[in-house]
């Protein structure tokens, strides 16, 4: 067995410059097993998040009605991103039948690539937004979940509801950090053939990055800009 | 060529070599997704069977992408060796396939065989091989490079170091660095992503690593992978680079998703040749991985198989001194899982070697995939056995920069040991030299970062 060096103080620097696993020495050529466990025991959150679902008692909590998209399973959610840009037909005329048109703001909800992003973060930032969006003198539509989207299927739901601008909050690709990380994607007027250049987001939204309470506020503010400047986007002076 | 086969009872029409290829490809969510794959199973060894009768004049007379369409497709066409070519030209792919897996064939006369090939052809023959023949054809290749110091020599297995930092700390990477070198890892090269992408940024991490090799006498060489147009300019200003870096792809179209055309490429390898630091003739560094066409759009209905070795075919043309594919990079909407990116993995060193490029692979994925560390642990192994010219070396695999997980210091290390292979040969010396390795063997001061610390500059 390899042990470490006596020299644990210059060790003790090395490691803390960086966030990489180093320093952690090795039994043979293999790993200790404590780190070798911490590394399946990230992966193993992470993979969970991508897989688990959001419990029932969130949805009993918050009363978003669910929308679906046509993936009706995780992996054809992962193999099909094209399919997670649409909603199911009962999905459209649903939010048709339901949903406010024409709000100022439009709020949409997904689990996207992280359950747990959205288990853990819509607590906070939820309120919050709606809190900024009335301190800055707008008001919002009818707020849904969609089970399985992706970020472009802000379009089709632009399209039926005609909002002014839209945000959805989506669960990113949860790394060995943070399985819990969440992003608001932005658009003023999105409808079917936006280009990506013309979504403004909030990335890296949980307890370890950008609080979730202040994302709340700062989605307002970005939205507010929108409504101001007409634009979304690369165009958009925030 | 025949288009038409009946098998048991049941006729499959195809309409082109397009479809043909796409179809005989193995299964791969990406082909699925591009909804050019087989419907099922039969109808995919069915390609097969009309592919393996395919002679490869028919190939070059029928191209996927024509070269007017195409500059790589141009390239590629111009490259061929056309006495090698003229050799083989009525040959079958099954006839192919024979021939590179006969044990009187060798390394050397598969090379020679390869400069006559297309890249179409040897995505071709790739589609007839079962994993283990991929493994074996690829094993009998040794392609040979230098740039500082030499790599690819017969039971050589070197590791690249990648002590990739969230914000590019100089600090934070030369520490992981210490740890990859401690542990023997970095004879391939010590090369950084980037977050910053700079050409001031750039140029001091540049600066950093060199410093440390020449502390040591390392003997390696250093790249930072930014965009090569921001590498040009850090070069320009005076930045001490080895090798160049660039992220290729099988189209123009997707190249220039990608910010490069062939003119760029041209640009920059005169400048590496004029201004980089490296002695030696091989200064390039590649990555590649299937899917990317797809995933800008530029796929022209090609399979991931086909563009990938259209990316070799680009590749040789610059003679670099290292190319990887990055095979679970990409995420499952291109390779859902643990088989398909083991199949990726060994489709693409075959066909690289085939081309006579010194391959590596980044045997990774990603946490939206279908696969974890076994699977990975598997691969490499398989990859190792197959003569893999180095493996990309990450602290306990998890890169904090680039959020995936590769392999790790250890495993290289474990790899070295398990199948009886050895750093490359002027770094294992170094190794002996500075007492980490001892009669090819780590020793007990391996593993410890600050071995880097305690004795700097005695040597």
């Amino acid at each position: 067995m390899i042990e470490l060096t006596d020299n644990k103080l210059a060790l003790e620097q090395l490691i803390q410059s960086t966030p990489a696993r180093i320093g952690v020495g090795c039994s043979g050529t293999r790993p200790k097993t404590e780190i070798m466990l911490k590394l399946r025991m990230d992966h193993a959150m992470a993979v969970d998040s991508v897989y688990g679902d959001i419990p029932k008692a969130f949805f009993e909590e918050f009363h978003f009605p669910i929308v679906q998209t046509p993936c009706q399973s995780k992996e054809m959610y992962l193999k099909r991103p094209d399919l997670g840009r649409k909603l199911t037909s009962e999905g459209e005329s649903f939010i048709r039948e339901h949903c406010k048109k024409k709000p100022q703001v439009q709020i949409v909800i997904s689990n996207g690539l992280s359950s747990k992003a959205i288990e853990s973060n819509i607590r906070d930032v939820y309120p919050a937004l709606l809190d900024s969006l009335e301190s800055y003198g707008l008001s919002s539509g009818t707020t849904f979940y969609v089970q399985n989207g992706r970020v472009a299927c802000m379009d089709v739901i632009g399209e039926i509801l005609e909002p002014d601008v839209l945000v959805m909050l989506i669960g990113e690709r949860p790394g060995l950090v943070s399985a819990d990380s969440m992003s608001a994607y932005m658009c003023y007027k999105p409808r079917i053939g936006t280009i990506e250049s013309n979504r403004n987001v909030i990335s890296n939204i949980h307890r370890g990055g950008t609080q979730p309470i202040e994302a709340g506020a700062q989605i307002g503010a970005v939205l507010r800009a929108m409504l101001d400047q007409k634009t979304s986007g690369t165009r958009l002076v925030i | 060529m025949n288009k038409k086969i009946s098998i048991l009872g049941k006729t499959y029409q195809f309409n082109s070599l397009k479809e043909i290829m796409a179809k005989a490809n193995e299964e791969k969510s990406g082909d699925q997704l591009a909804k050019i794959a087989a419907n099922d199973v039969s109808e995919r060894i069915a390609a097969k069977y009309l592919l393996s009768e395919t002679r490869l004049c028919d190939m070059r007379e029928n191209p996927l992408l024509s070269p007017e369409e195409d500059e790589v497709t141009k390239l590629i066409e111009s490259d061929l060796d056309e006495s090698e070519y003229n050799k083989i030209k009525n040959w079958t792919l099954s006839e192919l396939r024979e021939y590179l897996l006969s044990r009187e064939v060798d390394g050397e006369t598969m090379l020679k065989v390869g400069r006559g090939l297309t890249s179409e052809m040897i995505a071709g023959v790739t589609k007839l091989m079962t994993n283990l023949d991929l493994i074996q054809a690829a094993s009998k290749i040794r392609v040979i490079t230098t740039c500082n110091a030499s790599m690819g020599q017969n039971g050589v297995l070197a590791g690249r170091a990648q002590p990739n930092h969230p914000s590019d700390s100089l600090q934070g990477i030369r520490a992981s660095l210490y740890e990859a070198l401690s542990y023997g890892i970095g004879d391939a090269v010590i090369g950084i992503n980037p977050v910053i992408d700079t050409s001031s940024s750039v140029k001091e991490i540049l600066l950093m690593t060199k410093e440390v090799m020449n502390t040591w006498n390392i003997p390696t060489q250093n790249c930072v992978l930014a965009h090569v147009t921001t590498q040009m300019k850090a070069i320009q200003q005076g930045a001490p680079a080895d090798l160049i870096f660039q992220s290729l792809a099988g189209t123009e179209k997707a190249n220039d998703a990608f910010g490069i055309n062939i003119e760029l490429l041209d640009e920059a390898n005169e400048l590496i040749y004029k201004e980089g630091t490296a002695t030696g003739p091989n200064r390039w560094y590649f990555e590649t991985g299937q899917g990317s066409e797809l995933s800008s759009e530029s796929h022209h209905d090609i399979d991931q198989v086909t563009l990938e070795a259209r990316c070799y075919g680009l590749a040789r043309h610059y003679k670099p001194f290292m190319v990887n594919t990055v095979v679970g990079f990409i995420g499952p909407e291109y390779l859902y899982d643990s088989k398909q990116v083991t199949r990726a993995g060994l489709e693409d060193h075959f066909m690289a070697k085939l081309h006579g490029l010194p391959m590596g692979v980044d045997v990774c994925y990603t946490n939206h995939m279908k696969a974890d560390q076994n699977d990975m642990d598997n691969l490499a192994v398989l990859l190792a056995s197959a003569g893999v010219n180095f493996l990309i070396g990450v602290p306990m695999a998890d890169d904090c920069m680039l959020n995936y997980q590769s392999t790790s210091y250890h495993d290289i290390a474990t790899l070295r040991e398990l199948l009886h292979l050895s750093p490359a040969p002027a770094f294992e010396r170094w190794l002996e030299d500075i007492g980490l390795m001892e009669n090819g063997k780590l020793t007990k001061r391996a593993g410890d970062p600050t071995f880097f610390l305690s004795q700097r500059g005695v040597h």
